[in-house]
């Protein structure tokens, strides 16, 4: 067991899968001479050459495009997307086709390419470069859309999403790549689907994704030492398929939840999971069901209005309080 | 039509000893080397196109088929002309006007109506309809409904080939109206980058819906776009099946060898509406009465006669038959199954996965 980066899980994956199988190769923007503007791919174009390491021009639905066209064809592209901003411009290229391509045509072809591409705020990058709209391609039946929060599902998930026969969206979380985690020796391969309860509890579930699944553990963690406070922490890691049950189960048993999210509140993932919730565990709430999201804004530049736009540790500890108020919980 | 007749007129960069338009009276000496069977199957297929989409066009009107039908009437050279250029390996895809490369490419007839008819026994099963018609062993792989959409995909085709070291070649059909689409020069400038094995036709038949080439395309001569792409750019005359097969002959097999892609332009004329529903007011008579004038299946018929390749009888029995196999295609869609409703999930995803919603309008969540 070794403790390695989530950056560090990523690179090590597609170096793993490109050994292990000669049809994956990865195309993207500055993924080759530039190792990648995150560095995940760094040295792998020296390693495995020009032919399964492809620099694209700056044209997103045309390599995106070429990817699909590709994968239909049996390879398993591996895209880089340099942020998932960009993804807008590939969007008919994702939505359109990548999504549709398997079900259309009655089954007679699928898609098997992944599309890797961070997001998320808090590096001062301004509204057009601090999204997150892993929203727009959850919505869309045919794609699969997983975002890991930990190294070891980093690379469990990413292992997983390259040999899935279907397109999936890899969301990763700009301000993840430098945190740590203990990554097994040996990962199997996760079950695309599937949500993990990464904290057991009795009092409350928190139920987050990417960022905002750390977070909730690092703040379930904290009530616990410093309150006695018993969260129950849900880490989603596929926003679609979703795990409904996992979420309902959890609530079951704690009567009341709080769902941590990065992106916008309003239609967002968080209405979504509430909406679960009252379906699956209405008779079990003791409180209605509480989100954490970001600002309604474009994201500012200026530090002091990004940070107040999204959410924090504080923001949520604020929220699993009033939650545990509410049902005189609160100890 | 806004077009002026220089314009429209085709180059004679490809069709140099060729005459481009099928003028009578000066079609001896014109079929020399070719063979009379070849030259009747050509007009055989063309013919049986032209019978399909009648009754298309017809099935359309009895609500047998629904949703958008874009017909290939008056482009049935360019069709027939195109597939003959290329392998029964080599890879097609198409915008959403393709029901006779469906055709033209070896599907049965029968298969691509059933499509229409939502069957089951269609190209796709029926979940794609007149657009979105698919068959690996024939190599069509796909009708795509967005304009420009299945430009990049072909190019990724090629790309798959290139990386397995194949000798097939892509071939990526649209309309003139798709050379104004991001998607167009991203993947032209990508397909040549990568020297891949792609080449783009573009079927000019002068009307993006309603919209004259020379309203919507800064240069209306639109295989001159390739120049920018470092790639050979030909117009061809599209109502000239022997024209079109001689110059994508020409360039898929120049593809082929590794000489990369091409853009080739087949400047045709459309004899109906953009779909079935659209009675294309907005053309002239004169238009109209151009594109009746020079339709590609009645003036093969005619040089075919005037060069003794055909009589009158061969020519209405080949006619006949092509009829009896449209009729066919009808009868074999309207006795295919409709899918059943249990079969609603089965092609969201290839690799099932945990939690997939399968949820019923009314159904409830939990």
């Amino acid at each position: 067991m070794a403790v390695i980066t989530y950056r560090q899980a990523l690179h090590d994956t597609l170096r793993e899968e490109m050994l292990r199988d000669e049809d994956v190769f990865l195309i993207g923007e500055e993924i080759g001479v530039f190792e990648g503007s995150y560095k995940i791919t760094a040295g792998l174009l020296k390693e495995f050459g020009e032919k399964r390491v492809r620099d694209t021009p700056i044209a997103e639905e045309g390599f995106v495009g070429a990817a699909v066209g590709a994968a239909m064809l049996g390879l398993r592209p591996v895209v880089e997307l340099m942020t998932i901003n960009f993804s807008l411009i590939a969007l008919d290229q994702i939505v359109n086709h990548a999504a549709k391509i398997y079900g259309m045509f009655g089954g007679q072809t699928s898609v098997p390419m992944v599309l890797r591409t961070p997001g998320g705020g808090g590096q001062q990058l301004g509204a057009t470069h601090s999204q997150n709209i892993e929203l727009y391609y959850a919505f869309v039946p045919g794609l699969k859309v997983v975002a890991p929060s930990t190294p070891a599902d980093a690379k469990a998930l990413l292992l997983a999403s390259i040999r899935d026969d279907d397109p999936v969206l890899f969301l990763e979380n700009l301000s993840l790549y430098n945190t740590k985690g203990e990554v097994p020796d040996v990962v199997e391969p996760a079950e695309i689907g599937k949500a993990k309860v990464t904290r057991e509890g009795t009092d409350i579930t928190v139920i987050g994704y990417s960022r905002m699944a750390m977070v909730a553990q690092q703040v379930a963690e904290e009530l616990h030492a410093e309150e006695g406070i018993n969260a129950e922490v849900v880490d989603l890691r596929s926003l679609r398929p979703l795990d409904r049950q996992t979420i309902v189960d959890s609530v079951r048993k704690t009567g009341c939840a709080v769902v941590a999210e990065d992106d916008w509140l309003t239609y967002g993932i968080g209405a979504e999971i509430a909406a679960s919730i009252s379906d699956g565990a209405f008779d079990y709430l003791d409180a209605p069901v509480r989100r954490v999201a970001a600002a309604e804004v474009p994201l500012p530049y200026a530090k002091p209005l990004e940070r107040a736009a999204l959410p924090s540790a504080e923001s949520l500890t604020t929220a699993i309080h009033q939650t545990l108020d509410a049902v005189g919980r609160r100890r | 039509m806004a077009q002026t007749a220089t314009r429209s007129k085709p180059s004679t960069r490809s069709t140099a000893k060729r005459r481009s338009s099928g003028v009578r009276g000066s079609n001896r000496g014109r079929f020399t080397g070719e063979s009379p069977e070849l030259l009747q199957d050509y007009f055989r297929e063309m013919t049986l196109i032209r019978r399909f989409e009648e009754r298309a066009a017809q099935g359309y009107t009895q609500a047998k088929i629904g949703g958008y039908c874009h017909l290939n009437l008056g482009e049935e050279a360019t069709v027939v002309g195109l597939m003959r250029a290329l392998r029964k390996t080599d890879l097609l895809f198409t915008n959403y006007r393709e029901h006779g490369y469906a055709i033209a490419k070896g599907i049965e007839p029968g298969r691509v109506m059933a499509e229409l008819y939502g069957r089951t026994t269609g190209t796709s099963k029926g979940w794609g309809g007149s657009m979105h018609m698919f068959d690996v062993e024939s190599g069509l792989l796909g009708g795509y409904g967005i304009v420009g959409g299945q430009i990049p995909l072909a190019t990724g085709a090629a790309l798959a080939i290139d990386y397995r070291s194949g000798d097939q070649v892509v071939m990526c059909q649209m309309g003139d109206g798709t050379t104004n689409i991001g998607a167009f020069h991203e993947a032209l400038n990508i397909a040549a980058l990568w020297n891949l094995p792609v080449v783009f036709v573009v079927v000019n038949n002068q009307l993006g819906m309603g919209t004259t080439v020379d309203k919507s395309s800064a240069e209306p001569e639109l295989f001159k776009r390739a120049a920018a792409y470092k790639m050979p750019g030909e117009r061809v005359d599209g109502n000239d099946v022997l024209a079109v097969r001689d110059a994508a002959t020409r360039l898929v097999e120049q593809a082929r060898n590794g000489g990369g892609p091409a853009l080739l332009e087949c400047v045709s004329e459309r004899l109906k509406g953009h779909s079935v529903v659209d009675p294309a007011k907005y053309r002239s008579e004169e238009s109209v009465a151009k594109a009746k004038a020079a339709d590609p299946v009645l003036a093969f018929r005619a040089q075919l006669i005037e060069a003794g390749v055909l009589d009158e009888d061969s020519a209405a029995e080949i006619e006949r038959q092509a009829q009896a196999e449209a009729d066919a295609a009808v009868a074999f869609a309207d006795d295919s199954p409709h899918p059943d409703p249990s079969t609603l999930f089965d092609y969201t995803y290839a690799t099932p996965v945990a939690n997939d919603s399968r949820r019923l309008p009314a159904d409830p969540v939990f």
